[in-house]
């Protein structure tokens, strides 16, 4: 596996990882603080956190990786302009990770569950959600991520009858959710956020699948992209 | 010393490197300007996202410019306000990001002390202590400079700044945005003796400005022609001198006091607005018959560039100033709170 460092501000927590080898195996380190508001002056600090107690320098990085949305959009910017920086700045790769696959991950890791439906508040009445189902070896994604209202979200045509679990703030909406969804949920853990901890160990998958690219060319993903309205003239 | 400069605080993604030795080796700029003529006027989110697009690829083109490699940097600086918060945001990131992977020191600087400078990157530079009036978009100010982040604010608009004056006043006559540049081009066909607007709070002490009875004052005599059926090309282009006459009146005026107030006789004017060329000519005029001596930037530095940002932090990382972990991002920032570089 590579060393690389991974960030996320993609919501109101702030986390950095970093995937060490020690001893033989592979390994990841991590920070995580909830901290709305506050990603502009945790995040730096986080990194040389991890850095220092890994003993390492950027330059042993193989590759660097953040959480490329969707979110909230200035938190996806300080991510992807720290990352970028530090990429740039240290000649190396870039790598963008989806914050719902992020989220998915972790709630397979820590409730080893196995159909998930990632969902993040997206503001204005709308979430930002995708569905997964997970397996030893990775997660397979069984909807696309999009943005739309609650009361709009169904779940994939050739998963119906599982157990799904939900996960992530837009849970929170769930009063909106169609009735049918809601008796298809199993639980819900809204209280999760996505982290930089699933990112690392996603995002070195995506390095060995050679998905690393100079890093002006990994992007935001905001998926909402009607921001502004052209006045008649 | 070599340092480059990121700014991002509104619609121009701007980055150049500058040397304490050599001075400036490189400079580019992005601007948004086309992007945000659909939408009237400069919309935040679209702005954010297209700096992060532009930053990395326009620094390096300018490296590449300046025949530098990363690793030829001592210092990045960037802007940390006043501005829009989430294009603030990019610039201050992608500089600790980048200062972070190099082992270099980073810095925040004041957008407007960068305006207020952009004249010592010209071959003849005020010295210290001067007058400066920075007048743009977004600021009208009299400010008595002393030193590096010696300021003290002499007086600044009660309401509307100069520029978006100017901005408004093209929007009511039709004009295309931005517009200043498009009122300066109609004014020059206008007959200065048609109308005379007023030159406000001019017949008062005081070094303060106010233009938003200005605004109105040309949106009543733009409607009044309207319904007379004469807001023609020739009406429009009398509005326009009448309105550009008064600003300029107005600033001259101004700063004539300011000098005389504080006994300086070096003046600095910068800010998108001091691109105005019959302001300048006023000015020159002016200030050389009471034995001054004005000072512009070039037109490009004018408005907002990232040589300016790299210019102010090359002079306070030099003198040992940087950020620590914190990325800066500061929306509102006044001018008068910033002080001599601090070494701690």
């Amino acid at each position: 596996m590579p060393t690389l460092l991974a960030l996320d501000a993609s919501t109101q927590a702030c986390s950095a990882a970093l995937m060490v080898h020690r001893e033989g195996r592979d390994e990841v380190i991590s920070r995580f603080s909830l901290a709305p508001r506050e990603h502009t002056r945790r995040l730096m600090p986080m990194v040389e956190e991890l850095l220092a107690e890994a003993g390492i320098g950027v330059s042993s990085l193989d590759a660097v990786a953040y959480g490329r949305g969707p979110g909230s959009f200035t938190g996806l910017r300080i991510a992807a302009g720290t990352a970028q920086g530090l990429a740039f700045g240290a000649d190396r790769p870039l790598l963008g990770v989806s914050t719902l696959e992020a989220l998915a991950l972790r709630a397979n890791r820590h409730h080893h569950v196995r159909h998930v439906l990632a969902a993040l508040d997206a503001r204005m009445g709308e979430i930002y959600v995708a569905a997964y189902r997970c397996h030893d070896d990775g997660l397979e994604r069984l909807l696309d991520e999009a943005v739309l209202p609650p009361e709009r979200l169904t779940l994939p045509s050739n998963a119906q009858d599982v157990d799904w679990v939900g996960v992530g703030s837009g849970w929170t909406l769930w009063d909106a959710m169609p009735v049918l969804l809601q008796d298809a949920m199993s639980q819900t853990f809204e209280d999760m956020h996505p982290a930089a901890e699933e990112m690392a160990w996603l995002a070195a998958r995506q390095f060995a699948a050679g998905e690393a690219r100079e890093a002006h060319l990994i992007q935001p993903i905001y998926l909402r992209d009607q921001v502004a309205w052209q006045k008649n003239a | 010393m070599r340092v480059l400069g990121i700014e991002t605080s509104c619609d121009e993604t701007g980055v150049a490197v500058y040397d304490t030795q050599a001075g400036l080796l490189a400079d580019t700029l992005y601007s948004q300007v086309d992007m945000h003529a659909a939408y009237g006027g400069v919309v935040p989110e679209l702005a954010s996202r297209d700096h992060t697009r532009k930053l990395l690829p326009l620094i390096q083109t300018t490296l590449d410019d300046a025949g530098l490699g990363r690793n030829d940097l001592d210092g990045i600086a960037y802007t940390a306000g006043p501005g829009l918060v989430g294009a603030l945001m990019v610039g201050a990131a992608t500089a600790h990001g980048m200062a972070h992977a190099l082992g270099i020191p980073v810095l925040g600087v004041h957008h407007m002390e960068g305006h207020l400078l952009a004249p010592m990157l010209e071959e003849t530079a005020p010295a210290f202590p001067f007058v400066a009036l920075l007048v743009s978009g977004g600021h009208t100010q009299l400010v008595e400079v002393k030193g590096l982040g010696h300021y003290r604010l002499l007086g600044e608009s009660v309401d509307d700044a100069a520029g978006e004056a100017f901005d408004k006043t093209a929007k009511m006559l039709g004009l295309s945005y931005p517009g200043g540049p498009a009122v300066a081009r109609l004014a020059e066909q206008g007959d200065t003796a048609r109308f005379r607007f007023p030159r406000p709070m001019t017949d008062r002490p005081g070094l303060d400005f106010s233009f938003s009875g200005l605004k109105t004052h040309t949106l009543t005599t733009a409607n009044a022609l309207r319904e007379a059926g004469e807001l023609d090309d020739t009406g429009r282009a009398d509005i326009a001198r009448a309105f550009e006459d008064a600003v300029v009146d107005t600033l001259v005026i101004k700063c004539r006091r300011a000098l005389e107030q504080t006994g300086l006789t070096r003046l600095v004017v910068a800010g998108g607005v001091s691109a105005n060329v019959r302001l300048r000519e006023r000015l020159d005029t002016e200030i050389a018959r009471r034995g001054g001596q004005t000072f512009y930037p070039r037109g490009r530095f004018c408005t907002d560039n990232g040589a300016m940002i790299a210019y102010v932090g090359a002079q306070r990382l030099a003198a040992g100033e940087r950020d620590t972990g914190t990325m800066h991002a500061v929306p509102r920032w006044p001018l008068a709170d910033l002080a001599p570089p601090d070494a701690s």
